[in-house]
């Protein structure tokens, strides 16, 4: 059980102010006093846009827009990434693409993020897993639904899940996310 | 390669904002503080000395590229040759090596190391952000990037397979928290119980906030020297106290950028290629690891850092280790979460693989003669981050390896109380110590042997 926080949370905002406070005269006197004084500091907005290619990854995400899960695999190993890679880590050979959307899923490990980054604190809590595929060697991340963030338990590790789609793909990972299994 | 000695280091004190200061008259604090530390001024020194490496994260927070150059200049350095590194949580242990190799290569005989943070400048779920860019953008970062979530991830699976618990974990920032009450460097000095650590607000299951180091704003340098170096400060009016401080061994390791793409290697593959010499060594352990093995462990998993091993493992040949436990006096590692101390403990051979919960409550990574509140059933046998890790003396990235190197080079000097003003922390008699920098989710460690001549 948390403690119930005793202090407001604090924000980098503040007051607009007009005139900065500075000595009458820069005689020596007061000139000394400046280092003495608290420093000016600024808000300064940082915004960009980036166009962002997925490249040699981008059939992925037509799939996923397409309720399909697919994974690559390297044709001579079998070796398989469900988060897909271009090129095998072991031969250094292109891989192939394959379709793991009826694949057996469980959870591998989880956890329940009550924070976070910026962009995803509204979302809070959430709760990201790492997925493990039948046949298949690396892992995926994704979210999980259908469980009670406040009822975490390591018995969510080895639960049986299955992919599901959001209806209007946003071309990114999260087009796809996990839930247990039917 | 020739020899190379750490001959001095200085920390600015790790604070949560310095806006008093630009991040060149923080780096300069630090720096001022190694040279004053040598007893020699500061333009015989900038005569000595051949160059630098500058140690910084984070483009985004400094919102300044090329930040390296301007604590260069501010520093009067210029034009001597400098380069700056960078490799995530690793930047500060990279730049310790970076400078270590200037000299060993012999293309330097003085070589200073600096680095800095500053994290102040956003909010602190904007500094999430930047940290959990340090994650594939395609890939990891759109999902729910979050650092803390990623580390919360791997602990929930090491204790799904190894039993560990979260009061091990805890056990772990009482410690760090407690050792860094006599630090005055460090950027928060409390005295916390399990209690409270398990009570603080929840992060990300099962880490708190108690489990997770803070961002914070600070600097740190080493200098470094040859034979050649030495003599040349010396003749410059250094006092560099004997013996000397030597880095006998440096070891690196990397993985997968994506925690998920990990292999899981079998039982074999893990003892020809990560097994310690005495794990090979010990049939007791081989039979242990088969077992582990048999119940589905595989290798390193999500669960541990292969970068951590392969670092050790390189570091520990270098500096003729063979078991650190027993051979190393103490280790400052980077315990940005409680489980990644629990996590390293196992990587760099303290014990073995899946042991890290019950070796962090064993008591031998505590310091001697300290109150921890603890029931602990056995004696310190090398105290781990007796300075108070990352925990609790903050993280400014590209300062906390150097950092790192610093309190080492104090120990190792037996000078801690000179410069804590204290010698509650002081390792008695220490001869040989480890730093331990680690990047992203395990993906840049390095691992710096650094030892007391005799």
């Amino acid at each position: 059980m948390s403690k119930i926080p005793d202090k407001r949370p604090e924000t980098l905002g503040g007051y607009v102010i007009h005139g900065v406070p500075f000595p009458i005269d820069t005689d020596p006197e007061a000139l000394a006093f400046l280092k003495r004084m608290s420093p000016i500091q600024i808000e300064q907005k940082y915004q960009v846009t980036y166009l962002h290619s997925y490249g040699q990854d981008s059939p992925w995400f037509a799939a996923a827009s397409n309720r399909r899960l697919l994974a690559t695999r390297h044709a001579e190993s079998g070796y398989t990434y469900a988060t897909p890679r271009g090129h095998d880590m072991y031969s250094g050979e292109e891989t192939v693409w394959i379709d793991i959307t009826d694949r057996p899923a469980r959870v591998h490990a989880f956890t329940v993020c009550h924070f976070g980054s910026e962009e995803f604190l509204p979302e809070t809590p959430f709760v990201l897993a790492l997925i493990e595929f039948e046949n298949v060697n690396t892992l995926f991340l994704t979210r999980l639904v259908g469980v009670d963030p406040d009822q975490a338990t390591l018995d969510w590790i080895g639960m049986q899940v299955e992919p599901r789609f959001l209806r209007n793909s946003k071309l990114k990972p999260t087009d796809v996310y996990f839930a247990p299994s039917a | 390669m020739r020899p190379v000695f750490a001959v001095s280091g200085g920390v600015s004190k790790f604070a949560k904002a310095r806006p008093d200061k630009t991040f060149q008259a923080v780096i300069k604090e630090a720096y001022d503080y190694a040279i004053e530390d040598l007893g020699i001024d500061f333009p015989a020194f900038t005569s000595a000395v051949d160059g630098s490496v500058a140690s910084y994260f984070s483009d985004h927070f400094s919102r300044q590229l090329m930040a390296g150059i301007m604590a260069q200049d501010y520093l009067g350095l210029c034009p001597k040759p400098s380069h700056r590194v960078e490799g995530g949580g690793a930047t500060g242990g990279l730049c310790l090596q970076e400078a270590w190799k200037s000299i060993a290569s012999g293309h330097m005989d003085v070589c200073v190391a600096y680095g800095f943070e500053t994290m102040s400048h956003v909010e602190t779920w904007k500094g999430n952000e930047f940290i959990a860019l340090a994650s594939d953008v395609s890939w990891d970062y759109p999902v729910g990037g979050f650092y803390s979530g990623y580390y919360a991830m791997m602990v929930t699976r090491h204790m799904k397979e190894f039993g560990t618990t979260v009061e091990q974990m805890a056990a772990v920032s009482v410690k760090n928290h407690i050792n860094a009450y006599y630090n005055p460097y460090a950027q928060k000095r409390h005295r916390y119980t399990i209690q409270d650590v398990r009570e603080s607000p929840m992060v990300a299951w099962p880490l708190t906030r108690l489990d997770i180091c803070v961002m914070s704003d600070g600097a740190a340098s080493v200098i470094l020297a040859s034979e050649e170096g030495l003599r040349r400060l010396e003749g410059a009016g250094a006092r560099i106290p004997r013996p000397l401080v030597r880095v006998t061994g440096i070891g690196r390791g990397t993985d997968a950028m994506r925690m998920s793409d990990r292999p899981h290697v079998d039982y074999d593959t893990f003892m020809r290629d990560y097994a310690t010499e005495s794990e090979r060594g010990s049939d007791e352990t081989r039979r242990y690891y088969k077992k582990l093995w048999d119940h589905g462990t595989r290798y390193p998993g999500v669960h541990s850092f292969r970068a951590g091993r392969t670092a050790g493992n390189m570091a520990y040949k270098h500096a003729g280790i063979h078991d650190p436990l027993q051979e190393l006096d103490f280790i400052e590692l980077h315990d940005a979460y409680t489980s990644s101390e629990l996590q390293t403990y196992e990587d760099m051979g303290l014990c073995r693989y899946g042991e890290g919960g019950s070796f962090a409550v064993s008591g031998k990574a505590f310091m001697p003669g300290l109150d921890y509140g603890l029931e602990l059933p056995e004696a310190p046998e090398c105290p781990v981050n007796p300075s108070g890790g990352l925990i609790a003396c903050g993280h400014p990235v590209g300062a906390t390896g150097l950092m790192q190197a610093v309190f080492a080079i104090w120990q190792l000097q037996g000078s801690i109380k000179k410069h804590f003003g204290d010698e509650t922390l002081q390792v008695k008699n220490a001869r040989r110590g480890a730093i331990h920098s680690h990047a992203g989710t395990g993906t840049y460690v390095t691992i710096s042997i650094l030892e007391r001549e005799e």
